[in-house]
Order: C-alpha cells, then structure tokens, then sequence
C-alpha cells in the first residue's frame, strides 16, 4: 500500500515537471499593476513640495539652502510605494515604475537627489527668505500651526509646532484664546 | 587544496534565521513564499533553521520596537561568527510608517549592524531573492543614488536695478524649459 502510495506520488510529481523559475539568473517582469521604486522626473518637477507634504512616511525632505535653489531629496528607506506622490504631481514628475529588484548593502544607494532653481517673483527678483530654524520669516508667520525645517545632514523630517502650548500665540500678532 | 575546494563547494551555503521584532508579518509571509518550490531558494543552500545558534544569516523584518530591542540583540549574539544582517522590508529598512511612534525604536539598524537591505512593503519575492544573491555575489546590485541638478535658470531674472536709466519699454518672455 504505502509503495503503491510513493508510486502515485511520484507520478503526480513527474506530471507537474518542473516548476521552479531561474529568477536571479533570468529577469522576470512584474504584473503592470505593480507599484514598484517611484521615480523623480527633475526635469518636470517644478518643486512644489507637494509630494514631501503628502508622504505618509515622511521621506521626502525639502530644503531651501539658498534664496533660488531648492532641494528635494527622496530616501525610500520607509517608503511603502503608496503612490500618493505619484497620485498628487501636478506635473505628473513622478512615476511609479515596476522596479523592485533594490537590494542593496548601502541604505543610500535608494535615495534620489533633485535640485531645482526655483522661479522668482517677476516684480521684485526674489523668491521668499530661506527658512531658517530660529528666525521665522514672513512667509513662516502665515503659516497657523508651525513650520517645517528639513535637516538633510541628518537626514530628518523636522515640523515644529507652537500652536497648542500654553501661553503662546499662535501666530505673532494674532492671540487666540485657547481656554474658553 | 581540500579547504579551498570545501569554501568553494560550501561557502555560500547560508543559513537563515528569521526574525520579527514587531513587523506586521507581511514580510515573512514573503520569506516563506521564498522556500517555495516556484522560487526554491533551496538550490542556493539557503535553508531556514530555528534557532539563532545555527545560522549564519538573520533576516530582521519589522522595527526595532521598544519591547522586542533586548530580544533581538540577544538573538543577534546567540550567532555564531561571522554573521550576515539582512534588512528585509521598509520597516526594517527604516523604521516603518509608524516610525514616529512611541514604541518603535526605529530601523533594526539601531539594535544590529545590518548589511544588506531589501525595501519594499512587503518586498516581493523576487526582491529578497534578488538581495540575498547580491550578498552571496550571484548578481551585481542595480541601484544607485540619484542626483539631478538644473543647470540654467528656466526664467529670466528680473533686474530692476539694471533697467534704471535706459527708458525703453522691455518685455520679457517666457524662456522655453530644459526637457520641454
């Protein structure tokens, strides 16, 4: 019984054939649906910024070293190919593409660097002042909650808030009253 | 001439241990899926043991967490020398979505060195395949870090110091973009 059993088996083993892929050695490609290593487009990317303030996991950083440049960089070390940067480009700058073959020995290999000159103000030449960690400009000042500084050294996501400490206004010169 | 042709025959036959430090088991559904026989990592000597003591590779899924941290670096010294660190997954890549939280430590390098990472959430199959024949030297790595910068000014500057004293009407127009 159990030699005929090995039998059978073995016969259903031989009809199957052999089904194990050649991957690493052959290149396999992923179902069109797949999200895979987003891609930044420089040349279409207008820095709008839109994407670092949508990411999930906050890995997109902006940062403004000069009054005209800004540099967005993409680390991907927590990213989980949502596609919600994808989803929001304006210009359309960043594509998921099907690339998931991103094993690596250097976490840094992923990142994706972009530095853009941004456009100026056709009246006075300039774009706003540079966010500074100390000094909020006016820019900074409209915003109600806080401010964001990225640390690109350090490669750190940074929001700082003043909105809900006690004895603190919100913005400057407004004062709102937060114990009703 | 014996020892060589025993590191030849045997050096690259890696064993892994697998650990989850608080991951959401999405990652190790995808390390299974591995031993499979459609992606039969076996014929690579790769076998998955239990216990730390045995193996020569841990394979880190999930985040250091705050209360799985001593566990995992008491697992990471139960190896025996020398020791390979795997990063499967972009919570152990970089600490997850939930990287801001009060229990996540951040990415298992924190806790252990790692040497190879595999992004992804979860990584595909292929993926960790693809990484763990990068480390054993079947593939060269594909990644790179990518670094774009604008080289001209999309839009002309508008000086209004320059045009003092000439009297003449300029108009100004819209440079073509680099890439359009």
């Amino acid at each position: 019984m159990s030699i005929l059993s090995k039998l059978m088996e073995a016969q259903v083993c031989l009809e199957a054939g052999r089904v194990t892929m050649p991957y690493p050695f052959q290149p396999r490609t992923p179902p069109t649906t797949f999200r895979g290593r987003p891609i930044f487009d420089g040349k279409k990317c207008i820095g709008c910024a839109g994407c670092a303030n949508n990411c999930p996991a906050r890995e997109i950083l902006v940062f403004d070293p000069c009054q005209e440049i800004r540099v967005l960089k993409y680390l991907g070390r927590r990213c989980t190919y949502c596609g919600r940067c994808a989803d929001l480009c304006p210009e359309k700058a960043i594509t998921m593409s099907g690339e998931f073959e991103n094993g690596t020995n250097a976490i840094g290999d992923i990142s994706q660097t972009i530095e853009l000159f941004m456009s100026t103000c056709q009246r006075c030449g300039r774009c706003f002042d540079e966010p500074t960690e100390g000094k909020r400009n006016p820019l900074e000042k409209l915003k109600m909650k806080g401010y964001r500084f990225d640390d690109l050294k350090n490669e750190r996501w940074i929001f700082r808030s003043q909105a809900y400490l006690e004895g603190q206004p919100v913005v400057d010169d407004i004062a709102i009253d937060l114990k009703d | 001439m014996l020892k060589n042709l025993c590191q030849k025959m045997f050096g690259r036959s890696l064993w892994v241990y697998h650990a989850n430090s608080g991951g959401c088991n999405g990652c190790d559904i995808e390390v299974v899926n591995c031993l499979t026989p459609y992606y039969d990592v076996e014929r690579f000597g790769i076998k998955l043991v239990g216990s730390p003591r045995h193996a020569d590779v841990m394979l880190c899924q999930g985040p250091a967490n705050r209360s799985t941290a001593n566990a995992l670096k008491r697992a990471y010294e139960a190896m025996p020398n020398p020791k390979l660190v795997f990063a499967i997954g972009s919570c152990a890549c970089g600490g997850g979505v939930w990287f801001d939280s009060y229990a996540v430590l951040g990415p298992a390098e924190k806790i252990v060195p790692v040497n190879y990472y595999i992004p992804g959430c979860p990584p595909r199959p292929e993926a960790i395949i693809w990484g763990v024949a990068v480390a054993a030297g079947l593939v060269e790595k594909k990644t790179a870090p990518v670094t774009f910068k604008q080289v001209e000014l999309p839009i002309p500057r508008y000086h209004p110091e320059e045009l003092k004293g000439k009297g003449e009407l300029i108009v100004y127009e819209k440079a073509a973009r680099p890439g359009y």
